[in-house]
């Protein structure tokens, strides 16, 4: 049904003024990564400078350790993403299909903490990484990322909607449980996993709680917890920081537009939020 | 032993095994272990004495804690129906058959998909009295700006306002959603009845919307309790606390002052807090059978 054109024209005002809104810190943050550090603090603002200054890009690889904050990131990111999908469908798998006895009591037990706020569980765990060594180390974040239970009940629930005559043919035909799982649900299951792999990346990506409480070292840190120790270490530098910012958030956009789709599903499927 | 390999049990164990093991490690006993440290007074070094409820009642008497759980509360009863109010308002603009829905989309989600540290420095210089954008545009209308995040009138508002921006696309994917559910027949037959916008809007939209409306309450509150980024980035809590919540004195108690067992005894309370919104959600789901 088409709208009359005055209620079209109004909608695209409230919409377009809405988006500049929304557009314009980031809009800000480029413009200034481009200023000479003079031009950062004028009254009345300006938005752009005298000449586009693209060397403060180069300055952010050459100046911060920034290269360790970029890899980091990637690496954490990276190896999270991969186990979580792999434990969240193999547990997934195990809670829509086999049959055993307590595998309710189980899930349930997980359906009850995916409220459980991160406060809740950051103590223990920080003294459990300090007594196996591993306070300022990557893995403090990597392992407690391995499994969730938000992943575990999003493919428990996708699983579910699979058919079971998909797999009966596959029994018949002499495949184990491990067989249907690998060859059938993880085949079926692709758009389930790039949904909560998205997820997943964007959480990890953008954590700044954990790397505050279990990072240290200047080289071990992740890009949002280097970036904010930047700004406390040389706020002068305006321009520069900006460029670091704005270098981070390229890949987190560049993903959004090619696979916004997919986010916007996973907002709409699970209605969670997955932080 | 051919046996095995086809037994339903055996492929359980092993596909469950390495999630549990995580899930019990990282999650479950954390949360226990969480549970008793509140009734000591560990500092994870050398002190660790049981001390029954003693924490619980430092609790009802330390004047800080009572100010950051009523900043707490501030920040929830201001930002969740500001937010929801907002992303319902723009939901409904953008639930139409509008020519370019996919960049509105993309532009009120932007914030969304960004880390706070990314979008904390240029709210920071947003918000300076002295050079500050918001300011200069209240200047246009000869408003008087202030000194927003060093005053402690207006730092949480300020705090508000940029979280308020950083999460509504969220809200509005969902209240799209629900509102794209709403069947096209029913404002139809209100067209042929001559209703205008706004009592198709009370009558129909707003009583079809309400699961939708009520999961978003609720999610928004529970998320709104762990506001942890935003103060820790743009004021420390400050001035003088005046933005400083809940999860802000946990993280301070236990990783400042090392105070582990009173730091475990405040994370119990903001489980308990989360813990009433999802029961208060569980029992009108059975009451409104959604599921």
């Amino acid at each position: 049904m088409r709208q009359p054109i005055g209620y079209r024209i109004a909608a695209h005002v409230v919409l377009i003024a809405g988006s500049a809104v929304m557009l314009f810190p980031f809009i800000w943050t480029v413009a200034t990564s481009l200023k000479d550090i003079g031009e950062v603090f004028t009254f009345p603002p300006r938005l752009l400078g005298k000449e586009l200054l693209w060397e403060n890009y180069v300055k952010v690889w050459e100046r911060y350790p920034f290269h360790y904050f970029f890899m980091n990131t990637v690496k954490i990111t990276a190896l999270v993403v991969i186990g979580q999908l792999l434990t969240s469908s193999m547990a997934g798998y195990v809670f829509a299909r086999l049959r055993f006895r307590g595998r309710d009591t189980i899930f349930l037990l997980y359906l009850a903490t995916i409220i459980i706020p991160v406060q809740v569980t950051v103590i223990p765990n920080f003294f459990q990484m300090k007594v196996y060594g591993l306070l300022d180390t990557h893995w403090s974040l990597i392992l407690p990322g391995l499994v969730s239970a938000f992943g575990t009940f999003l493919m428990r629930q996708f699983f579910l909607t699979i058919p079971p005559a998909l797999e009966e043919a596959a029994k018949i035909d002499g495949c184990n449980p491990f067989g249907i799982y690998w060859r059938i649900f993880v085949p079926l299951s692709k758009p389930a996993m790039a949904t909560l792999g998205i997820f997943i990346c964007n959480g990890v990506w953008n954590d700044f709680y954990n790397p505050l409480i279990f990072l240290n070292s200047t080289n071990k840190m992740t890009l949002t917890l280097g970036l904010a120790t930047m700004q406390g270490l040389y706020s002068t530098d305006w321009p520069v920081l900006m460029a670091a910012t704005t270098i981070s958030i390229i890949p987190v956009i560049a993903l959004f537009l090619l696979a916004q789709d997919l986010f916007v599903r996973g907002v709409t499927l699970s209605g969670l939020k997955g932080e | 032993m051919k046996e095995l390999f086809y037994k339903d049990s055996t492929w359980a164990v092993l596909l469950l095994l390495p999630n549990l093991l995580g899930f019990l490690i990282f999650t479950l006993f954390p949360v226990i272990g969480t549970f008793l440290i509140g009734f000591t007074d560990w500092n994870m070094a050398d002190r660790l004495n049981w001390i029954g409820l003693e924490n619980y009642k430092t609790l009802t008497a330390d004047e800080t804690f009572h100010k950051v759980f009523w900043n707490t509360l501030y920040y929830s009863a201001v930002s969740v129906p500001l937010g929801m109010a907002v992303s319902l308002f723009l939901a409904v603009f953008l639930n139409r058959k509008l020519r370019f829905i996919r960049f509105y989309r993309a532009a009120f989600f932007m914030p969304v998909i960004s880390s706070f540290v990314a979008v904390a420095v240029i709210w920071q210089w947003i918000y300076n009295p002295d050079y500050g954008l918001l300011n200069y545009f209240l200047g246009w209308f000869g408003i008087k700006g202030v000194s927003w995040l060093t005053s402690s009138v207006w730092a949480m508002p300020a705090i508000i306002i940029t979280t308020v921006w950083k999460n509504l696309g969220y809200n509005m994917l969902i209240f799209l959603a629900g509102l794209q559910g709403i069947p096209e027949s029913y404002y139809e037959a209100a067209d042929i009845d001559g209703a205008k916008w706004h009592t198709k809007f009370r009558h129909i939209t707003i009583p079809l919307l309400s699961p939708t409306t009520f999961f978003v309450t609720v999610t928004s509150i529970i998320g709104s309790f762990q506001v942890f980024d935003a103060v820790y980035l743009m004021t420390q809590g400050g001035p003088a606390r005046a933005t400083s919540v809940l999860v802000h004195y946990i993280y301070q108690t236990a990783f400042q002052y090392l105070d582990m067992g009173y730091a475990s005894a405040m994370a119990y309370v903001l489980f308990v807090m989360v813990l009433i919104i999802t029961l208060i959600q569980f029992a009108r789901q059975r009451k409104v059978s959604l599921y």
